[in-house]
């Protein structure tokens, strides 16, 4: 068993260019950076309330993994669907979800997205097709199946997404999920977010597989791997296998190779890797940096134009955070609601 | 409405082919459906009647119920089918985690209309993996509507109030009521869930049940009534929700009751009757309540072991008996 990281495990390290750059307007480019720093500065804010104990059970954080999000949720139509998992904030954010509702259901009040029932793990928004995060591993595979279904037997064009991690991979449901979507044809994007580590176990030692990608051979789909950390190799990788699904050519597995920063939950207290590999990844690669430097050696993105966007969403989520400390705690008895829709 | 004498089989078929003409959301998905009718025939006729809404799956119990759950979750009312109750264990996170709770983790976004289909209960020398009646591990997930039907008319009823629910139904057909033959209503019927039956009345003792544990019941209490001990007969139909109301109605009348299913005894469906009953209706008792259920092993294959194990029309006698001092 290795401890550190391989070369190969850190291929997604190497810094390819952003080479799709000229297919794209200033304003797609710039919505794509402001939707990162959004998913980043979130994400730190829910990192410092569950610090400050104002955030009840666990929370799982995605900083770092921003590109994976934002580049395939930057292809999708409002009608097209999502299901995500246990770190699911950025996929509810880049699908448009509400900064108050899910800042108040982190915080379990009873204007959060679930009225409070859900929290962190368990956030949806139908009107947006997020179809919610899933607290099991694996637990989104079947479902985006029968949503792939069902848009297959309504006749529509939407597509269906499945975000999940390497871990994810390993579970039974992945490869059920993968055969049904590829004997159907159903239009299904699954989405791997290799993040370097399931939990606490590193995926070099829990997957038989180097490239997650690799799966796909079993099920006679296209399997593609690109760096997780460049969001416009991300956008383009979906795009085309969006384009695929909807042309009613079946399912793609996009691997986005990306690294988990934070701990598996916070407060983890990680002894299974070394810091400075962490540090590394922050300082070398990380996504929103990266993707500010190409814009800036561009001239689209200026130091003014930087700290107005992150004024911005500074202002959103202080806001965002008003709304949910001044709203109302459930009341108890509102534990016995929501639970059959008729009887 | 008129009735004729059918199968539950063809009360399958009718109640499915009344709503599919009703609402073209409605599909059926599960294994072995198209070409064999399903795998106990219950479906024969509808794969030609609705090309492309009764579909085979590959063996893939987790996203034959997780890709039912997805329709449901996006616009679509579907029925899968798991082939035998047994398999549930093959997709227990697809119905006690997920179809079960999402609506409720939710907040109440969503509906979920959802029918799982699955077959039950032993007496066909299936043994272990293909005889379980495992209604209790349902009841105690909140979140699941669990229906247990046994005469053909229920069969039709029950199943044509669960395709028009909007919430998760779970569907125990016993495997040998297949073939039994009921008078069934033409045309719509519908029995609403949560409303229990009392099927023959009776003022010495209340005879709680559903299921199979109904013709065993049926049974019973022919042999009673030459005894002189008239029982009242609750075929309960919907376990949850419970018609507590039908049972504590009919216990302020005989003051004694006996609980029958097939499912074996402990932790089973009867301990929890069994408790409401000296919970709420204590003072009404002339008798402790007893319990007829299967012994608590699994379902062995040989059939004297497997008539050993079950419970049987003697037991119910047996225990009426004693619970009526007679």
């Amino acid at each position: 068993m290795r401890t550190g990281a391989s070369e190969q495990e850190m291929k997604g390290k190497k810094t390819k260019p952003i080479n799709h750059i000229k297919a794209y307007d200033s304003e797609t480019l710039l919505a794509l950076y402001q939707k990162m720093v959004t998913i980043r500065k979130f994400e730190t804010l829910a990192g410092e309330l569950f610090a400050a104990g104002k955030i009840p059970g666990f929370i799982h954080l995605s900083i770092g993994q921003e590109g994976s999000s934002t580049g395939v949720c930057s292809i999708l139509r409002p009608d097209d669907y999502i299901i995500t998992t246990h770190r699911g904030h950025g996929h509810v954010i880049a699908k448009g979800g509400d900064l108050k509702r899910m800042v108040a259901e982190l915080m379990g009040r009873r204007t959060g997205y679930c009225k409070g029932k859900g929290g962190s793990m368990h956030i949806a928004d139908f009107s947006l097709g997020i179809l919610g995060a899933n607290g099991v591993v694996a637990g989104g595979f079947p479902i985006i199946v029968g949503a792939g279904l069902s848009i297959k037997l309504r006749k529509t064009d939407q597509v269906a997404v499945c975000f999940f991690g390497d871990g994810a991979s390993n579970r039974g449901p992945f490869h059920e999920a993968l055969n049904m979507a590829a004997i159907w044809k159903l239009p299904i994007l699954f989405v791997c977010e290799n993040n370097c580590y399931a939990s606490t176990t590193r995926t070099s030692y829990a997957c038989s597989v180097i490239d997650i990608a690799a799966r796909a051979k079993g099920y006679d789909i296209p399997g593609v791997s690109v760096d997780g950390n460049d969001v416009l190799a991300v956008r383009h990788a979906a795009a085309e296998a969006v384009d695929r699904a909807r042309r009613g050519e079946g399912p793609t597995l996009l691997e986005n190779k990306t690294y988990r920063r934070r701990g598996h939950f916070e407060g983890d207290p990680q002894r299974y890797r070394d810091q400075k590999e962490v540090v590394e990844w922050e300082q070398k690669n990380d996504p929103i940096l990266r993707f500010a430097s190409i814009l800036k050696e561009k001239k689209l993105l200026t130091q003014d134009l930087e700290d107005k966007i992150a004024a911005g969403i500074d202002a959103d989520l202080k806001e965002a955070l008003q709304f949910a400390e001044q709203s109302e705690w459930p009341k108890p008895e509102e534990a016995l609601e929501d639970l059959f829709f008729n009887f | 409405m008129s009735e004729r004498i059918i199968s539950c089989s063809a009360a399958i078929a009718e109640a499915l082919t009344e709503e599919m003409s009703r609402d073209d959301r409605i599909f059926v998905i599960g294994e072995d459906l198209v070409y064999h009718g399903g795998i106990f025939g219950q479906f024969k006729g509808l794969p030609e009647k609705f090309p492309g809404r009764i579909i085979d799956t590959p063996i893939s119990e987790t996203c034959i119920v997780g890709s039912g759950l997805g329709a449901a979750l996006t616009g679509m009312r579907p029925l899968v089918d798991l082939h035998f109750a047994d398999f549930t264990t093959c997709a227990m996170d697809e119905i006690a985690n997920q179809s079960a709770k999402i609506r409720y983790m939710f907040g109440g976004q969503v509906k979920i209309p959802l029918v799982i289909w699955a077959p039950d209960g032993a007496g066909l020398g299936a043994a272990a993996h293909h005889s379980q009646s495992l209604e209790s591990w349902f009841i105690h997930t909140p979140g699941l509507k669990v229906v247990v039907p046994s005469e053909p008319a229920d069969v039709k009823g029950l199943l044509t109030a669960a395709l028009r629910d909007d919430d998760p139904v779970i569907f125990f057909q016993h495997k040998k009521l297949f073939a039994k033959e009921g008078p069934v209503p033409e045309g719509e019927y519908v029995i609403p869930l949560g409303k229990a039956a009392v099927k023959r009345s009776g003022g010495d003792v209340t005879i709680l049940t559903y299921g199979s544990g109904f013709y065993l019941s049926t049974e019973a209490m022919k042999e009673l009534s030459g005894m002189g001990i008239e029982a009242e007969l609750i075929d309960l139909r919907t376990l949850k929700p419970l018609d507590f109301e039908t049972i504590a109605e009919s216990l302020k009348k005989t003051y004694r009751a006996v609980v029958v299913h097939e499912a074996c005894l402990t932790g089973g469906f009867g301990a929890e009757l069994v408790a409401r009953i000296s919970s709420e209706l204590f003072d009404y008792l002339d008798a402790p309540v007893l319990r007829v259920a299967a012994k608590d092993v699994p379902i062995p294959f040989s059939p004297p072991l497997e008539k050993f194990v079950l419970p049987s029309v003697e037991d119910i006698v047996k225990a009426a008996r004693q619970v009526t001092y007679r």
